[in-house]
């Protein structure tokens, strides 16, 4: 027993700072978000509180603490209190099986990208369940549109990681990362990262698939009624989410924690060896990560909202079958050993 | 009891609760949403089996994907009307006579597990990458019946567009 109770104590340690990191990456998002959205607009964004604005997202945290907490009449109580918890926790679940470091990873299990796939299935519930239980028809809206949207993108997004795989016969992610010594995945396997990007858009909601809040039609969607923290708790779930599908594509396609093919192995040949082995892994995965998150932003201020019927249109009648094509593909690779 | 006994039973009893509370809510959206808790725990006891693909895809397929798609069909309901009318068995008949074969089941397989038989060699056998060995049984031993129940998905997918399509015409 005095194993196990230090493998519960280990493994809460890890816990503990991998969400710290990721809350943390939730405020500097949201700073990263407003600071380069003004940007693309040719304002400044956040400047005055803090040095560049840095403690905006801090401040507007602090507000939202102090404003009140309103419960629409009629709604119902329980799901309505419940659902921005739905809609947080399986976001932040999937950190607990991906890499940061060869040995920084809360749980190698031997299903990772199955898991990946479940638990951020879930996700949806806290939408669904905030749009009906908020008694509001813009939420209801926002919820139907919401479910019907997962169902279809998580068909392309399960069946796009299918060749990734094949390359790599495992479906732990630290297996997956260390297939990847020779050749990012992103290489062989550049349909289905495609597939995959686009189906994580829609499945976190962001521009230009973010029809469940749709400002101009539904004026803010499923969480229309929502006040105060719990209101927070959305955006943040939403900000996790972007951090956990930028992690997952990094690991899946870009070779999770190696450095960089040419470029890394030089700068690294400059640093200390200790913090090589230490630090470096680490860091390769976050600015690997960061760029994805910058990415994310700039998708929303180039491509404007796809109407309902062309968000079906393209996951059903685009995205399936070119997700099926390229497993076609992927295989007949496989089998005949070109790559 | 260890560790071990002490999940089972959490499990176990969870599932039970959320299971008869998912068929005793007046709420069709409650019953529903009682549905995934249940799920969960279920796939709780897939890893206590060892049987952890299994689990989760107990979480993927039924939980995230078809209690989704359990309420937007109830949403699209009008629930005021549906609660005020009661609820017509036409078929209890028929259901009675599945509940007889399952609880027949049911107990069959419980008194079998008091006694050491072919179950506790069941799940000795099973190797640890256990994703493998699911892959492997469907694709050896059970393609036959893989094929058939694939086969009848399609034609099941075949006969949903042939309706909504009739529908359109009208």
């Amino acid at each position: 027993m005095e194993n196990l109770g230090l493998f519960i104590l280990i493994t809460l340690i890890k816990i503990v700072g991998i969400i710290t990191v990721a809350l943390g990456g939730v405020t500097v998002m949201n700073w990263v978000e407003r600071k380069v959205s003004g940007h693309i607009q040719q304002r400044h964004g956040p400047l005055y509180v803090g040095p560049l604005g840095l403690l905006q997202p801090l401040a507007d945290g602090l507000k939202l603490f102090f404003k009140e907490d309103i419960l629409p009449t009629n709604a119902d109580k329980m799901l309505f209190f419940l659902s921005p918890l739905m809609a947080f926790v399986p976001a932040l679940l999937t950190f607990a099986v991906i890499p940061v470091g060869p040995h920084l990873v809360i749980s190698d299990i031997n299903i990772g990208l199955v898991y990946i796939l479940s638990v951020s299935s879930l996700g949806v519930f806290g939408i669904v369940m905030a749009g009906w239980s908020s008694n509001n028809k813009y939420a209801l809206l926002g919820g139907l549109r919401s479910s019907a949207q997962m169902i279809s993108y998580e068909i392309s997004l399960g069946l796009s990681v299918i060749g990734v795989l094949m390359y790599s016969g495992s479906l732990s992610m630290k297996t997956i990362v260390l297939a990847q010594k020779d050749l990012w995945f992103v290489v062989p396997q550049f349909l289905g990262f495609f597939l995959f990007l686009v189906s994580a858009f829609a499945e976190t909601n962001r521009l230009p698939f973010d029809l469940p809040e749709a400002e101009s039609e539904l004026v803010a969607g499923y969480f229309v009624e929502y006040s105060s923290l719990r209101w927070a708790m959305f955006m943040m779930a939403e900000y996790v989410a972007m951090i956990s599908a930028s992690c997952v594509m990094t690991t899946l396609f870009f070779g999770g924690w190696l450095p960089l093919p040419i470029v890394g192995p030089f700068i690294e040949g400059f640093l200390p060896p200790a913090f090589v082995t230490y630090a470096m892994p680490a860091i390769w995965f976050l600015a690997k990560v960061a760029v994805f998150m910058f990415f994310f932003v700039w998708v929303r201020w180039t491509f404007p909202r796809l109407r309902y019927d062309q968000l079906m249109t393209l996951g059903w009648k685009v995205l399936l079958p070119l997700a099926i094509f390229n497993v076609f593909v992927s295989g007949i690779l496989r089998m005949t050993h070109i790559t | 009891m260890g560790l071990h006994e002490i999940m089972f039973y959490y499990f176990a009893v969870v599932a039970v609760v959320t299971a008869l509370l998912a068929i005793s809510r007046p709420n069709p959206v409650h019953s529903v949403l009682f549905l995934v808790p249940c799920f969960f725990h279920v796939a709780g006891l897939f890893v206590l089996l060892g049987a952890e693909f299994l689990a989760a895809i107990q979480i993927l397929v039924p939980a995230g994907a078809l209690m989704v798609l359990y309420l937007f069909v109830v949403f699209l309901f009008n629930l005021s009307e549906v609660r005020s009318r009661t609820i017509t068995h036409r078929q209890a008949s028929l259901a009675g006579i599945v509940a007889v074969v399952l609880v027949f089941m049911l107990v069959v397989l419980s008194v079998r597990g008091l006694f050491p038989g072919p179950f506790a060699e069941l799940v000795q056998v099973l190797p640890p990458d256990n994703t493998m060995a699911v892959g492997g049984s469907l694709y050896t031993t059970f393609l036959f019946p893989f094929e058939l129940a694939s086969l009848i998905l399609l034609v099941v997918m075949f006969g949903a567009i042939v309706l909504a399509k009739r529908e359109e015409r009208e």
